[in-house]
């Protein structure tokens, strides 16, 4: 089947909702596993590999939460089906770069995803929309109880779980959030941030993980440390430090709109002209300018209007996500030219900000559920 | 976690950098981080940072100049310079000494305290209970109590058993 077919519609895709989805857009928990006595896939030659797959593949296919689950090779699938898994936060970059011996399996609701030597043997990941982490930790630790049953994992009672990097061992573990964070970027409070949650042991990176900007001030925040603390432990912290950030964030917008509202207004509707009116738009711009109006509709300057059309813009407006959409390969500057079109034509519905917030919008203040 | 430079204070400053398909990352406190220069992203590479100090510099001295070779996958030293990544699992007895220090600037603490498979939890509950029932014969032999003993040495038994088929 085709990875596009099964993938869930942009639009659905928005809709999912969550605790806290207005700053907290997804959580995830990642394990990492590998094979007792085989070589990590970095390391490992071709058939070696391609032994290991053949292993972990029925071994995950059979779980009964991976019924009507895809899977396929990683060379079975083109470049721009692989990009379009990593623009939709499914495989990692690293793993969108493997061809033979390396494998994915994907459950139908997106909330389970497989990477099969990717940098370890097996990278497994519960996806949950909003802000419930616990809930991913449940779901990913029945999964890799029930896979244990039937791989031999590489494990040492003194380091745990055996990683490629050294810097997984241990737990193996991945907690993270991407979070959304116009106000603090607003207010130019981010960095402070970034430092605070740093010394706490947490990782800041980028929209895409590892090595990426934070485009759309969409920010993903997780834990380093593997070793030498219980997963519990490690979702319990992220847990409280994403309490912090969520209250930060809704203190940055609840000031700036008392303090500086012109400067927030500004940002916005300047946001929404150039995105309604533009006829040519880098898939970095638009980011970062629907980020706006994503805040724009959380702050009740559009009324009417949902945020999840702006979450689904954000998807499709990136640049495997255009080029699906059309049948010739699209050079760069096409894509500018169909983006604007399509971003156009989207907010033709959608009238322009208000002048500022008829009344106050819910969930414009203290969002404390 | 540490700075992985002084070893001393805090780590505050933590770099990831992918240099073509590698990936390398250094945890540094404020002071080290600006004698290093790291505040300028694009004047300054992980990779001469990391082979002059941290994960490389401790991984040669621990092999003493010589090549250490993992017996299972043949990974060197030199290899986990160029990738920061290791062979396979066995390396980490390989490199135990070596990853040692680089695990504690990393991490929270050296030793697995979290999930353990459940095949490894149950013989390692047996071994415990081996142990246990192994000091309670000792004494009941001592008191001369070979009732005790007797009944001692048959769970002995009992549980050596299952713990060398440990139930699937």
């Amino acid at each position: 089947m085709d990875i596009h077919g099964f993938l869930t519609p942009p639009a659905d895709s928005a809709r999912r909702k969550g605790p806290h989805d207005r700053i907290v857009m997804s959580s995830r928990v990642r394990l990492a596993r590998n094979i007792k006595d085989s070589a990590f896939p970095g390391w490992a030659k071709k058939p070696e590999r391609i032994r290991v797959l053949e292993l972990i593949r029925p071994a995950v296919e059979g779980l009964p939460e991976m019924k009507d689950a895809f899977a396929d090779a990683m060379d079975a699938l083109s470049t721009l089906d692989k990009q379009i898994l990593v623009e939709r936060h499914l495989i990692s970059r690293e793993h969108a770069a493997k061809s033979a011996g390396s494998g994915l399996v994907l459950n139908r609701e997106e909330t389970l995803c497989f990477m099969i030597n990717e940098e370890d043997h097996l990278r497994m990941q519960a996806l949950r929309p909003g802000l419930q982490l616990r809930q991913a930790w449940t779901a990913i630790d029945a999964a890799d109880s029930e896979l244990e049953k039937k791989l031999d994992y590489a494990f040492s009672p003194e380091l745990g779980y055996l990683t490629a990097c050294p810097t997984n061992i241990g737990t193996g573990i991945r907690v993270s959030a991407m979070l959304h964070l116009p106000g603090l970027v607003l207010a130019e409070q981010i960095n402070p941030i970034i430092q605070s949650v740093n010394k706490l042991g947490l990782a800041v990176r980028g929209l895409y993980g590892e090595g990426t900007e934070a485009l759309g001030n969409v920010f993903q925040v997780s834990n380093q440390m593997t070793l030498g603390e219980t997963e519990a432990a490690i979702v319990e912290r992220l847990e409280k430090v994403l309490a912090q950030i969520i209250e930060h964030e809704e203190n940055a917008r609840a000031t700036l709109l008392e303090k500086k509202p012109k400067m927030v207004y500004n940002h916005i509707g300047r946001a929404y002209g150039i995105l309604a009116n533009a006829h040519s738009i880098s898939s970095k711009e638009t980011m970062n300018l629907l980020s706006l109006m994503r805040l724009g509709v959380d702050v009740g300057l559009f009324p009417g209007v949902e945020r999840s059309l702006v979450d689904e813009l954000f998807i499709l407006t990136q640049p495997a996500h255009l080029q699906k959409q059309h049948s010739e390969k699209l050079s760069a500057e096409e894509r500018d030219l169909l983006r604007a079109d399509m971003v156009r034509e989207r907010l033709r519905t959608v009238s322009r900000p208000l002048a500022k917030p008829s009344t106050l919008p819910p969930g414009a203040g203290l969002d404390k559920q | 976690m540490l700075c992985c430079i002084c070893k001393e204070k805090e780590a505050t400053v933590h770099l990831t950098q992918i240099a073509g398909d590698k990936m390398q990352k250094v945890d540094l406190c404020e002071e080290c981080a600006k004698t290093k220069g790291v505040n300028d992203p694009t004047g300054f590479s992980l990779a001469d940072l990391l082979l002059g100090l941290g994960a490389s510099q401790e991984i040669e001295q621990a092999g003493g100049g010589s090549e250490v070779r993992c017996p299972r996958c043949g990974f060197t030293q030199a290899d986990f310079k160029k990738a920061g990544r290791l062979g396979c699992p066995d390396c980490y007895k390989t490199f135990a000494e070596a990853l040692e220090g680089l695990l504690k600037t990393m991490h929270k603490g050296t030793r697995h305290v979290g999930k353990v498979p459940e095949a490894l939890r149950q013989t390692r509950d047996l071994s415990d209970r081996l142990k246990l029932l192994q000091k309670r014969l000792s004494k009941a032999i001592e008191t001369e109590d070979f009732e005790e003993a007797a009944i001692l040495r048959d769970e002995i038994k009992q549980t050596e058993a299952r713990r060398s088929t440990p139930a699937t």
